[in-house]
């Protein structure tokens, strides 16, 4: 066998919380992106870059202050140990929590591009046709932006999937807990067992070039039929 | 099928400067107060940035404005403290450049109406299917349509809403002059055969006066004229320059045929013209407009020269033209008012004042409807 039991969990672990933090991104990155792609509020400009802000931040920095939060001192440690859940830090849902702040702007973006993109005809068209807020939501915006929601998805599972910064810095190190692909490959390198690590990252390669040429070949062929949208 | 006896009141205030305009004025302001038939077409005209659009907009309820007040056939869409959301409007838009989904098929743009409307029944359906001409377009997706058969889908697309009040937004704005000529005839059928009123906005005065019963003139958000198209379009009045659109238009009646020569003559409440051959019968009315600048002026009627139609008229008043060499002459021949566009230095040489009676020349005369 040229996986271990532990890379095995690393690998189930990881493909886990990489699931579960899209699932949960898209849920809360699509509204969040609507808003941002409509308002005309001042807050556009500080929500935007606080969302945008992981692109550029060091993942230690953000997992420090996220492990902060956590701590039983923290405004998240207070609020999860007062609805009796104990402490994020060092968990599989304290990952969660850190990955969503760390891959947002992976998914918020390119679903509030494709939601400007698309304007404010296709929506009023819509409603002159008879469609209430949800009826557009459902059966405008989400086939209109279906594009850059599709992207949003590809894009936060895969760098979730490449996460270790923010992990070592709030998850540490627990097996079958916190132990995901890129914090096992670490450890197979700091033991020296780099044929280990070799089977991991050229893994994780393949997959990163996999995903992303799956992407752009989706992208590339969607712009061709989709030539025609909106003028004027 | 028709759709009866809709009375229509717009009571509409609104002022203030609408952010991300492309209106010249920064502060623009709309103000208007009126009252348009219940029936019929009635066309709003003005220069880009007179504020046509956004009335229209305001009456969609696309756009809130600071004071509305807005009552279609007795039902109130607008108050002072209540504004019934679009969705909820028993009324149907046509947006001026394309406006179909793209991600459905023109059959499915239509379905996307039929769902939401009051009950659709088939033969509706297939009738204005028929009347539009698409029936063979419907597995296609929209972009592989023209630009007009767009524009007729997207027509077809609101009448399927049933709605009670059509807003139609240049809808032919976005076309080149061939496929303009090739929905009109579409918009006429619709107009003769449903008794629905639409509100159509244009800057465009040969389409209004093709198609449009009652006029509205707009001027940097206020209304400068409202009234049937032949009274608003005899004014020489009004403050917005027409140019080379100046002119009337008349209803008519075909009384005579001449094979011969492809012409037919046509008889209004002033006398009577020689047009080119519509294919019209003896008997049916039809309405002509007469271009200010196809009507010139003669002491006495003359016959050595090309010119046809020669009718006796009265001078009514003389105002000048936005153009300093020109003046617009309103004329009487018998109930109707014809305007003549001339040099300043033809009044000054003919002497022309109110009361004169002398002969029109009419080089050209086109039959619009």
């Amino acid at each position: 066998m040229i996986l271990t039991d532990a890379d095995l969990q690393a690998i189930g672990l990881t493909l886990r919380l990489a699931s579960t933090v899209t699932v949960l991104l898209l849920l809360l990155g699509t509204p969040l992106a609507w808003w941002l792609a409509r308002t005309s509020s001042w807050l556009k400009a500080p929500i935007g870059a606080l969302v945008a802000l992981p692109l550029v931040l060091p993942p230690t920095v953000l997992g420090f202050y996220l492990l902060v939060a956590m701590g039983p001192n923290g405004p998240l440690g207070q609020l999860t140990q007062s609805l009796g859940l104990g402490s994020l830090a060092f968990s599989f849902w304290g990952l969660v929590v850190g990955s969503i702040f760390y891959s947002l702007p992976f998914v918020v973006q390119p679903i509030q591009n494709s939601i400007e993109a698309m304007g404010a005809r296709p929506l009023e068209i819509a409603a002159t046709l008879g469609a209430g807020p949800i009826d557009r939501f459902f059966t405008v915006v989400v086939p209109l932006a279906k594009g850059g929601i599709i992207t949003a998805a590809v894009l936060g599972f895969a760098h979730t999937i490449g996460e270790f910064g923010v992990v070592l810095m709030i998850g540490g190190n627990i097996p079958g807990e916190t132990r995901v692909l890129s914090v096992q490959i670490y450890d197979h390198v700091e033991a020296l067992e780099y044929g280990r690590a070799h089977w991991l990252a050229a893994g994780m390669l393949v997959f990163s070039f996999l995903t992303l040429l799956t992407l752009y070949v989706f992208q590339g062929r969607k712009r061709r039929s989709n030539a025609l949208s909106f003028g004027g | 099928m028709k759709v009866s006896g809709i009375e229509a009141a717009f009571k509409l205030a609104y002022s203030a400067p609408i952010a991300g305009r492309k209106a010249p004025e920064t502060n623009f302001a709309l103000d208007v107060r009126l009252k348009l038939p219940g029936s019929g077409i009635t066309g709003i005209y003005g220069t880009s940035g007179s504020g046509k659009t956004t009335l229209l907009r305001c009456i969609a309820g696309l756009l809130k404005a600071d004071e509305g007040e807005l009552k279609v056939n007795g039902e109130v869409w607008q108050d002072k403290r209540d504004m019934v959301p679009t969705h909820e409007r028993s009324m149907a838009y046509v947006f001026q450049e394309s406006s179909l989904f793209p991600h459905l098929t023109v059959g499915e743009n239509l379905d996307y109406a039929i769902k939401r409307a009051a009950a659709v029944d088939k033969s509706f359906y297939a009738h204005i299917l028929e009347l539009m001409d698409i029936e063979r377009l419907l597995q296609r997706s929209s972009d592989q349509l023209s630009g007009g058969e767009k524009q007729r889908v997207a027509i077809a697309r609101a009448f399927l809403v049933r709605p009670k009040l059509l807003l139609m937004d240049e809808p032919l704005a976005s076309l080149d002059a061939g496929r303009k000529q090739e929905i009109l005839p579409y918009l006429e059928r619709l107009h003769d055969e449903f008794d629905l009123p639409v509100l159509y906005v244009s800057h465009a005065l040969d389409e209004l006066a093709r198609l449009a019963d009652h006029l509205l003139v707009m001027h940097q958000g206020q209304v400068l004229a409202d009234g049937s198209i032949e009274a608003v379009l005899s004014r020489t009045d009004l403050p917005v320059p027409l140019g080379d659109d100046t002119g009337v238009v008349l209803p008519a009646t075909v009384v005579e045929r001449d094979s011969q020569w492809h012409l037919v003559k046509v008889e209004f409440s002033g006398g009577s013209l020689w047009v080119r051959d519509s294919g019209d019968a003896i008997g049916n009315t039809l309405r002509i407009r007469v271009l200010a600048r196809d009507v010139s002026l003669a002491l006495s009627s003359h016959h050595d020269s090309s010119i046809l139609n020669r009718i006796p008229v009265t001078v009514l008043d003389l105002t000048p033209d936005s153009d300093e060499a020109m003046v617009l002459v309103r004329l009487s021949a018998g109930q109707s008012i014809l305007i003549a566009r001339i040099t300043r230095r033809s009044v000054a040489h003919l002497k022309l004042a109110p009361g004169n009676t002398l002969w029109a020349q009419i080089k050209s005369v086109a039959v619009v409807r």
